[in-house]
C-alpha cells in the first residue's frame, strides 16, 4: 500500500477513525490524537442509523436534542468528519449477510466488515496510513468478540492497517505499532460490557457529555422496526428497498389488512407533517370533517381498500365516535375526491393487522 | 449563488448533500441550502465549523429553512 509522506516530511502519520457518535469511537480517536497522529473521522450513513432527528419527527420528541452525534464528536475532538452515503451499497450487506443476522435483522459482523472495507478504500484514495475503530473485545455479542476481530480485519482487506486502540493489548501488533508510528504500551486493554473503564477514560480526557454510553445506534437491532422491514420484504416478494421505504418504517402506525395493502397512519401532528411529504408517491387520506391524522396507502388503492383505510384512519381522529367522517382522498396523480365513512369500531380491527 | 434543495430529507442527508455539493465549488463561493428538517439548523453549522466553511445566515420561512454558507479554503 502507498503510505503517506509523513516520514519524509516529518509530518504526523494519518489515520481515519470510524466515528459512530458514541463514546468508544470518541475515545479511540482521542487516544490516537494524544499520540500525535493526525486523525480525521469518517461516518457511514446506511439509512438505518438512529439519529435524534428521526425521533424528533414526533411531537413528544420535539424537545430531544437534535444534534448529530458524529458531528458533535468530531467537533469535541477538533477533527474533520467525512459523512459518506452508503445507502445503496449497504443493501447487499443487509440482504445477503455472509455471517447472518443477530437477534433481529442486524447483520452486525458483515456491517462492521463492510464499514472497515469502505474505510480502507478511503485511506488508499486519500493517502492515509491506517484505520482506527472503537471496538472493544466482548462488548457486542456478534461483531465484537475476540474470534471476530481478525475476521473483520481479514474480510475488509484492511488486515494489519486496522488498529483498535481500546483493546489493542489483547490483539496482535498492527503495522502502525510495529513501525513505531504508535506506541503500543500506551494502548488499552478494555474488554467486556462493563463501561466503567471507558467512563473513567472519558473523565480523564475531560469529556463530560457523550452520547449513548451503552451503544445502540442502528434501527436494525430494534425488534419492532425489524418486524416492519420483514413485512415489507414479504409483501414485495423480494428484499429490495429505497431510502423512502426505510424512513417510512420509522413513522406512524403500520396496519396491514391484507397482502396487497398497508396503511400508514400518523400518530401525531409531527408525523402528519412528515407523511405529507409523501403525498406524491402514495394515495393519502385526510379527514376534513374532524381533526385527525394523515394516512398513506401503500399498495392497491382500490375503491374498497380506500374505504377500509378511511374507516381505520377515522378510528384515530376526533371523529372516532361520530356517525360519519368525511375524508379528502388524494391520489398520487393529484386527483382528489371526497369520501364519507363510518369509523371502524375498535373491536373490529384484528390485532394481527398491526405490524 | 448556487442552490441546493434538501427538502423532505432527514439529517444527516442534508449535510451529506451539502458536503457533496461543496466539493464541486471553489473557495469563496456561496451556497443556499433549502431544508425542512429542523436538525439541519444544528448540523449544517456544525459541519461548517469542523470543516472550515463559513455560515453566512439561517432563516425559517414558510415551514422551510434557508441556510447560506460560504466555502472555505482547502
Amino acid at each position: 500500500m502507498k503510505q503517506s509522506q509523513a516520514n519524509n516530511l516529518n509530518q504526523p502519520h494519518k489515520a481515519i477513525a470510524l466515528i459512530s457518535g458514541g463514546l468508544d469511537s470518541l475515545l479511540a480517536a482521542k487516544v490516537m490524537i494524544e499520540q500525535g497522529i493526525h486523525v480525521e473521522g469518517i461516518n457511514f450513513y446506511t439509512g438505518f442509523c438512529v439519529e435524534g432527528h428521526t425521533h424528533a419527527i414526533r411531537n413528544q420528541d420535539k424537545k430531544k436534542q437534535k444534534r448529530n452525534n458524529a458531528l458533535w464528536v468530531a467537533e469535541q475532538l477538533g477533527i474533520k468528519l467525512h459523512i459518506v452515503d452508503v445507502i445503496d451499497e449497504y443493501k447487499d450487506v443487509l440482504t445477503n449477510p455472509k455471517h447472518g443476522y443477530g437477534a433481529n435483522l442486524n447483520p452486525c459482523l458483515d456491517c462492521k466488515g463492510f464499514m472497515v472495507r469502505k474505510a480502507h478504500e478511503w485511506i488508499i484514495k486519500h493517502n492515509f496510513d491506517f484505520i482506527v475503530t472503537g471496538e472493544v473485545i466482548g462488548q457486542r455479542p456478534m461483531s465484537q468478540r475476540k474470534e471476530t476481530m481478525p475476521v473483520i480485519a481479514r474480510e475488509s482487506g484492511a488486515n494489519d492497517l486496522l488498529l483498535r486502540p481500546l483493546c489493542a493489548q489483547f490483539l496482535p501488533e498492527t503495522l502502525p505499532e510495529r513501525n513505531g508510528w504508535v506506541d503500543r504500551k500506551q494502548l488499552l486493554a478494555f474488554s467486556g460490557r462493563n463501561r466503567k473503564p471507558q467512563m473513567a477514560l472519558a473523565n480523564e480526557f475531560g469529556f463530560q457529555d457523550y452520547a449513548q454510553p451503552a451503544g445502540g445506534c442502528c434501527f436494525l437491532t430494534d425488534a419492532s422496526y425489524a418486524k416492519k422491514l420483514g413485512d415489507l420484504w414479504q409483501a414485495r416478494g423480494n428484499k429490495n428497498y429505497d431510502l423512502d421505504d426505510i424512513m417510512l418504517l420509522k413513522v406512524g402506525r403500520h396496519i396491514r389488512p391484507s397482502e396487497n395493502i398497508k396503511i400508514i397512519i400518523a400518530r401525531d401532528e409531527g408525523e402528519t407533517n412528515f407523511l405529507s411529504g409523501y403525498r406524491k408517491r402514495f394515495t393519502s387520506l385526510q379527514a376534513t370533517s374532524h381533526t385527525g391524522p394523515l394516512a398513506l396507502i401503500d399498495g392497491d388503492a382500490s375503491e374498497a381498500n380506500i374505504r377500509l383505510a378511511a374507516q381505520l384512519t377515522a378510528r384515530y381522529g376526533k371523529g372516532r365516535d361520530a356517525e360519519q367522517v368525511t375524508f379528502e382522498i388524494l391520489a398520487a396523480s393529484g386527483l382528489k375526491h371526497e369520501l364519507a365513512v363510518s369509523p371502524l369500531p375498535k373491536d373490529n380491527i384484528p390485532a394481527d393487522w398491526f405490524i | 449563488m448556487k442552490k441546493l434543495d434538501a427538502t423532505n430529507l432527514l439529517c444527516p442527508m442534508p449535510v451529506i448533500r451539502t458536503q457533496d455539493k461543496v466539493i464541486t465549488m471553489a473557495p469563496g463561493e456561496k451556497l443556499e441550502i433549502t431544508c425542512t428538517d429542523p436538525g439541519a439548523l444544528h448540523d449544517i453549522p456544525a459541519w461548517c465549523r469542523i470543516n472550515g466553511h463559513r455560515l453566512v445566515s439561517t432563516e425559517e420561512r414558510d415551514k422551510k429553512i434557508l441556510i447560506i454558507i460560504q466555502v472555505g479554503g482547502p
